[in-house]
């Protein structure tokens, strides 16, 4: 694979930046594959990047139904975090923080991964005992935080007001949490698949599976029937309509959840605020746009845009805490359809279709693990069982009852 | 946002209803012979349908009644208003 180098933008640059090489083919798909992998977006190209690494298993296609990118792995917030209460989740995120910390010189090309560091604020004496009680069960799965008092947080984000209706009282800070670049995740990715062989095809939407004797052969799609002897799915909010495909229901449903960016200002905010009592999670990118988060719309739905009443909450929320901000506007804003399950963790699983495997359920926190996931789940179809840090996130926990329940561990899920 | 017409009061916005979740989903009559997996199916596994989608809502901060809709939820129409007494009306409705 081609690593960029200083010359390469110096000799491009010189060259009114026209003859860059494409970042990836435009291949015809092949009638058959060792792997199909559909969806592209940073889990599935992810994944299709770890088979050929990790695995040797090039023979592979991503199928993508839209552009690279284009669904949740492009319309999130782009935090980055490992501070999760349960040990499996502890596991597995802060395995992808490791990965992001190595990405960019791993893939030659800049994820833009930013450790500034993640504060949860707390507002009250239960949001205190719930990050002290979070706090030391990351320590004891020797993941970094650290407490602020009202003093330190003062003196890190002098532009916060501490004493707004719910005051803050405290925070957890995670220094190795940030923000990364969102599309060049994607793009990286794909880049480093297409360099190992692998087959990325956009515009191929999958409209169902062929299967013989309970065991998957291939989808159809809208580019005809492309064979596989395995097929992993990884398409976030559309794995509802996927599994109902393939004949099964799935743990989870579908929500949008928006968020937006300002008018570029001033650098004022050097790490990521979250909140989840005010539920508010902001950052500001390195062209100076706010970027935030609302919550998700309360109810199933693949509208894909979100509602007036959650951007309310949320603008109330962020002047709360910066209401230095009051005249900021707004420049786009957009949603996401989320899958999100009862426990708030992932799903990376077999389904009761052979050699058929579902990565799902990320909901609204998948982006910083998409490293990890891919990792992970490349294990599972090159090999058939799961990594062993996925297993406990397999979909049997709906029926034994081990849930990874992230959803009562208090945190904005992002 | 939605705007839902409750069976007793007529329409309003949604921000005063809370969602409750896929309807017509009968709790196990005899419990104690049910598997995991059935209890898990009852419990957590949803249609999660994309198009006509029947859904249980309550008016928190009006009525607090209960009543269903029939939601088109790739599009956000509401199709049908029913309640709990009344019998489901097809996926077409509307
Ligand atoms: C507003 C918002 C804010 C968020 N904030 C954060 C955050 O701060 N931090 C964080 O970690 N996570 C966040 N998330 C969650 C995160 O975006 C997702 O969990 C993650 O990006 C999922 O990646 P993915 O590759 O699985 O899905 P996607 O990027 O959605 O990719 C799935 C792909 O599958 C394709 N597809 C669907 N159906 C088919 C088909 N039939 N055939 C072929 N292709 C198909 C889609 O076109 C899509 O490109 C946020 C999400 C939203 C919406
Ligand atoms: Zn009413």
């Amino acid at each position: 694979m081609h690593k960029h180098s200083f010359l390469d933008l110096l000799r491009h640059g010189l060259a009114g930046n026209r003859t860059w090489p494409r970042m990836w083919r435009t291949p015809e798909p092949k009638p058959e594959y060792d792997v199909v992998i559909v969806g592209g977006g940073g889990h599935g190209l992810a994944t299709a990047y770890y088979l050929a690494r990790e695995h040797g298993v090039r023979n592979v296609a991503v199928l993508e139904k839209g552009w690279l990118g284009g669904g949740n792995t492009a319309r999130n917030t782009t935090i980055i975090r490992s501070n999760y209460l349960q040990d499996p989740s502890a596991a597995l995120y802060d395995f992808s923080i490791r990965l992001w910390e190595g990405l960019s010189a791993e893939l030659g090309f800049n994820v833009m991964f930013s450790q500034r560091g993640v504060i949860h604020l707390a507002h009250s004496l239960h949001d205190l005992h719930e990050i002290q009680r979070r706090g030391n069960a990351i320590h004891l799965n020797g993941v970094d935080s650290e407490f602020l008092d009202p003093a330190q947080i003062r003196r890190m984000l002098p532009s916060m007001n501490l004493d707004c209706r719910f005051p803050v009282l405290g925070a957890l800070h995670q220094k190795r949490g940030g923000v990364a670049r969102h599309d060049a995740v994607a793009w990286g990715y794909a880049r480093g698949a297409d360099a190992h062989g692998v087959d990325i095809i956009q515009r191929c939407e999958v409209l169902g599976f062929r299967t013989r004797g309970g065991t998957v052969t291939g989808v159809e799609t809208t580019r005809g029937f492309i064979g596989a002897r395995v097929v992993g799915c990884a398409v976030a909010a559309a794995s509802g309509v996927l599994a109902t495909m393939a004949g099964f229901r799935l743990p989870l449903e579908t929500s949008p959840l928006q968020a937006f960016v300002s008018e570029p200002v001033r650098p004022f905010l050097d790490h990521v605020v979250m909140s989840n009592a005010i539920h508010l999670y902001v950052s500001q990118s390195g062209k100076g746009e706010l970027v935030m988060g609302a919550g998700s719309d309360p109810y199933v739905s693949y509208a894909q845009r979100g509602s007036f009443d959650q951007v309310e909450l949320a603008v109330r929320a962020l002047l709360e805490l910066f209401p230095s901000l009051s005249r900021l506007r707004f420049m786009r804003q957009w949603a996401g359809n989320c899958d999100i399950t009862a426990d708030r963790s992932p799903i990376i699983s077999g389904t009761p279709v052979r050699n058929l495997f579902f990565n799902c359920g990320w909901g609204t926190g998948g982006f910083k693990a998409t490293p990890a996931s891919g990792f992970v789940f490349a294990h599972c179809l090159a090999r058939g069982t799961p990594h062993p840090l996925a297993e406990p996130f397999g979909m049997e926990r709906f029926h034994s009852g081990a849930l990874i329940d992230e959803g009562a561990a208090a945190t904005v899920a992002h | 946002m939605l705007v839902i017409r409750c069976p007793w009061c007529s329409e309003r916005d949604q921000t005063e209803f809370s969602y409750h979740g896929e309807a017509h989903i009968a709790r196990p009559a005899t419990p104690m012979d049910r598997t995991d997996e059935q209890w898990g199916d009852y419990l957590f596994f949803r249609s999660n349908t994309r198009g006509p989608h029947r859904e249980r809502w309550l008016h928190a901060a009006g009525c607090r009644r209960w009543f269903n809709l029939l939601r088109d939820t790739a599009t956000g129409r509401i199709l049908a208003v029913y309640r709990p007494d009344e019998p489901p009306p097809a996926a077409t409705a509307g």
